[in-house]
């Protein structure tokens, strides 16, 4: 039995399936009705009495309806989006090399999280911290996203990348005390 | 129990264009068989007037079988060949199996899924609840005299993978076309949020006779999302009932039990336990096959303090799918309770203290996830109208992962990502030649590969022989609506591209559910030629009229030529279908006729789309 692959021309993106503007500045709003008008059209619950064909179709679109939805949703993964659909690549696993100013101010929240384990307040305090760097991070993250320097943009990207997977595991941190 | 009424006056559809599809809640205590019927969803009963199925199937020496209320009578006196609770065998291996001491089964140890052995032979867990469906079927199709189109089944949303396969495997033997597995928890949503109207966040506290979820869902108008869910698929009720079984048998210095005596035990404390949420205190009496006289009294503070620990355990559940939701306990506006062991007070009054609301018990427990799925099965066939259709969207309770170097595991997609969901992630060859490649998927939590449930290892054969590194090998895995893994391999960069599909080693092969067909099984021992014709039969009408309907909403995408063309083939296959008796013919020529409409389908998809981002529906929303 042949495969049929739904059509999503050459100029589709994330943005344009939803009919959204590629921007990271983002009407969530928007997004979120947009998602759910594909989903009540497309979700497979919709094509049960379909043929095979529809069936998969259905499942292959609902999916990537899903795959846009939490790309777009998610800030970081929005600003990595946009810089790979300009030509901007990441790459994360290659690219480890941060400036010494950024290491050391990871070095210092990993001690305060080591030190403090079984300390709630302290913790908290440095969760505060951590968000609020990160929100100046997005903030420059837009700046440069609508200004198109991606390639700063991707350097930004790589920082918020690794302050939200402290921010994780400090969070984790905080619930098992909690 | 009041039910909102659904469809509005005179929106319902006539009578003859109404499909009939049930929903099925195969429970681990009891189950459970309802429909809609004038828009009112109803839970079905037998002659007697009774709505619960006892889960119990006795295999009698001459292959016949016992079902529900009647197999129960026999539960003491042939308890080796009387299944109870075999939805805790589903899909599990000899290792995951809890309470072996005090269960009178024969395990038999088989790679992928327990056998229970009995007099009749080796039975799966897979055969065993297929029995239990085809008498809900049977139930359904006497209630309603009409042919029943499909069914929505219920099963734990906390399921992993083999659990769900085996559902799905026993329905299909039990001869029932599966709409969708929907997970228990979601279908008491729907029951509860349709009935009540609900805006909001709520939570689904969902303990039943063995298993346990816990789901947290945003209602809006005519979307239920699941933002998380969590639980554990080996702790219910039963276990509440063993806790005070081994508590009994320490504190009388029993011997080991013969099995009987295990039984009327377990019985007897089940009994103790469901008096002691309505009275203080109850009391064991019982005589042994040894002569010995069993007499005592438990109150419920100690009942309590001895299961405490259970009840802790969901609660660290709660917790985690809260957190998982991002959610604090201010923001869920009210928790759900479903199934029987909820009845138990220590659990109301913690699930009370931690959401610090007092918990919502207005649906009888035990019909609301049936209730639920019929409302589902009843959406899926299409039997409501446009304005009164609700959107499902549902998540994968557990993250899937691969193996990599060390016995660790990477996470390929986390827990609770909303399905239906796929990821590629591309290999490579290490050794220059290497024409084969191993790959092995597991789901759970943990780091390591041996604390995760392995789902299969896959062997891809007949990688072209490159240098090592040329290969780009993708590997595309699936969850569809029902939760179930897919796993696709292409090679790339060769040529020819090897695609094979691969089905996980725990689930049923077909010949397997044909060897268990022939074996006799009860509910189909109707010719398998006969079955396999109907079956052919079954999936032509359904193209048929997938067609036909599409043609008259969505015609005018096609070009006169193009429609001519479809109109043809369905015509033969309608002429075909008349007088056709070969089953393979019939498959070959549905297939054929399913193909000339493939780009009619690629078409509709993709307009569908369009309409929902041009049209009004965005407003509607």
């Amino acid at each position: 039995m042949s495969v049929v692959v739904a059509n999503l021309s050459a100029s589709d993106n994330y943005f344009t399936f939803f009919g959204l503007n590629p921007r990271f500045t983002l009407d969530t709003s928007a997004l979120d009705q947009a998602y759910l008008a594909i989903q009540k059209e497309v979700h497979p619950d919709r094509h049960v009495a379909g043929s095979d064909t529809e069936q998969r179709l259905a499942m292959q679109m609902a999916t990537y309806a899903n795959t846009a939805y939490r790309t777009l949703k998610d800030p970081i993964q929005r600003g990595l989006y946009l810089c790979q659909l300009n030509g901007a690549q990441a790459n994360l696993e290659t690219n480890t090399a941060m400036p010494v100013q950024f290491l050391m101010k990871q070095m210092e929240w990993r001690e305060t999280l080591d030190e403090s384990a079984s300390d709630l307040d302290p913790l908290e305090q440095l969760a505060a911290e951590v968000n609020l760097a990160r929100n100046d991070s997005l903030q420059e993250l837009e700046n440069a996203l609508e200004h198109a320097s991606y390639s700063h943009a991707v350097d930004i990207l790589r920082g918020l990348m690794f302050i939200d997977k402290f921010a994780h595991e400090l969070d984790d941190a905080i619930a098992e005390l909690a | 129990m009041a039910l909102l009424q659904i469809a509005e006056p005179g929106m319902s559809l006539a009578p003859h264009e109404r499909k009939v599809a049930i929903g099925i809640d195969l429970g681990t205590t009891n189950s459970l068989v309802a429909l809609v019927r004038d828009a009112l969803p109803a839970v079905l009963v037998d002659a007697d007037g009774r709505a619960l199925f006892p889960s119990v199937i006795r295999y009698l020496p001459n292959g016949q079988t016992q079902a529900g209320f009647e197999a129960l009578r026999h539960v003491i006196e042939d308890p080796k060949n009387t299944i109870v609770s075999v939805k805790r065998l589903m899909g599990r291996g000899m290792v995951d199996v809890s309470h072996q001491d005090s269960s009178p089964y024969d395990f038999i140890d088989e790679p992928g899924m327990v056998k229970v052995r009995t007099v009749a032979g080796d039975k799966s867990p897979v055969e065993v609840s297929a029995e239990i469906l085809a008498r809900l079927r049977q139930l359904a199709e006497d209630s309603v005299q009409d042919e029943i189109v499909g069914a929505v089944i219920t099963v734990p949303a906390y399921f992993d993978d083999a659990q769900r396969q085996a559902t799905k495997d026993a329905a299909k033997l039990a001869g029932l076309h599966v709409l969708r597995l929907l997970n228990e928890p979601t279908a008491a949503a729907i029951a509860y949020g349709l009935d009540n109207s609900s805006e909001g966040t709520y939570a689904v506290y969902d303990l039943g006779g063995g298993t346990f979820d816990i789901s947290i869902l945003r209602m809006s108008k005519g979307v239920f999302e699941v933002l998380a869910t969590g639980g554990d698929s080996a702790l219910g009720g039963d276990d509440f009932d063993h806790s005070l079984y081994s508590w009994i048998t320490e504190h009388a210095q029993l011997p080991m039990l013969a099995p009987e005596d295990q039984r009327a035990l377990l019985l007897a404390t089940k009994y103790a336990k469901e008096h002691l949420s309505t009275t203080p205190d109850a009391s064991i009496a019982l005589t042994l096959s040894t002569g010995q006289e069993l007499h005592l009294k438990i109150n419920r503070s100690q009942f309590e303090e001895l299961t405490k620990p259970l009840v802790n355990k969901t609660m660290v559940s709660v917790r985690k799918a809260l957190r998982d939701a991002g959610l604090q306990v201010s923001d869920v506006k009210g928790v759900v309770m479903v199934g029987g062991a909820t009845r138990m007070l220590h659990v109301q009054e913690a699930v009370a203290q931690f959401f610090k609301t007092p918990p919502l018990n207005n649906l009888n427990p035990d019909q609301v996830v049936a209730l639920g799925a019929a409302m589902q099965a009843d959406l899926l066939v299409g039997n409501q109208s446009k304005n009164n259709e609700w959107l499902l969207l549902d998540v994968i309770p557990l993250s899937l992962g691969l193996e990599t170097m060390g016995g660790l595991v990477e996470k390929i997609i986390p827990r609770n990502t909303p399905i239906p969901v796929a990821r590629a992630q591309d290999f490579t060859t290490f050794r220059d030649g290497q024409t084969g490649l191993s790959i092995h998927v597991v789901q759970g939590e943990r780091e390591i590969v041996d604390a995760c449930r392995s789902l299969g290892r896959f062997e891809l054969k007949g990688i072209p022989p490159m240098v090592a590194g040329a290969a780009r090998i993708r590997v595309t895995f699936q969850v569809d609506a029902d939760g179930l893994l897919s796993v696709h391999a292409i090679e790339q960069n060769s040529g020819v591209q090897a695609s094979v599909e691969i089905k996980p080693s725990y689930g049923l092969s077909d010949t397997e559910i044909t060897r268990m067909l022939q074996d006799g099984f009860q509910s189909a021992k109707e010719d398998m030629q006969a079955r396999s014709l109907r079956e052919e039969q079954v999936e032509a009408r359904r193209l048929l009229e997938a067609v036909e309907a599409a043609l008259k909403e969505d015609g005018q995408l096609l070009t006169d030529v193009e429609r001519a063309l479809i109109r043809q083939e369905m015509t033969q296959l309608h002429e075909l279908l008349q007088s056709e008796t070969n089953s393979e013919i019939l498959r070959k020529a549905t297939e054929k006729a399913a193909k000339t409409t493939d780009s009619f389908a690629e078409k509709r998809m993709n307009a569908s789309i369009h309409k929902a981002l041009t049209g009004k529906n965005v407003a509607e929303i």
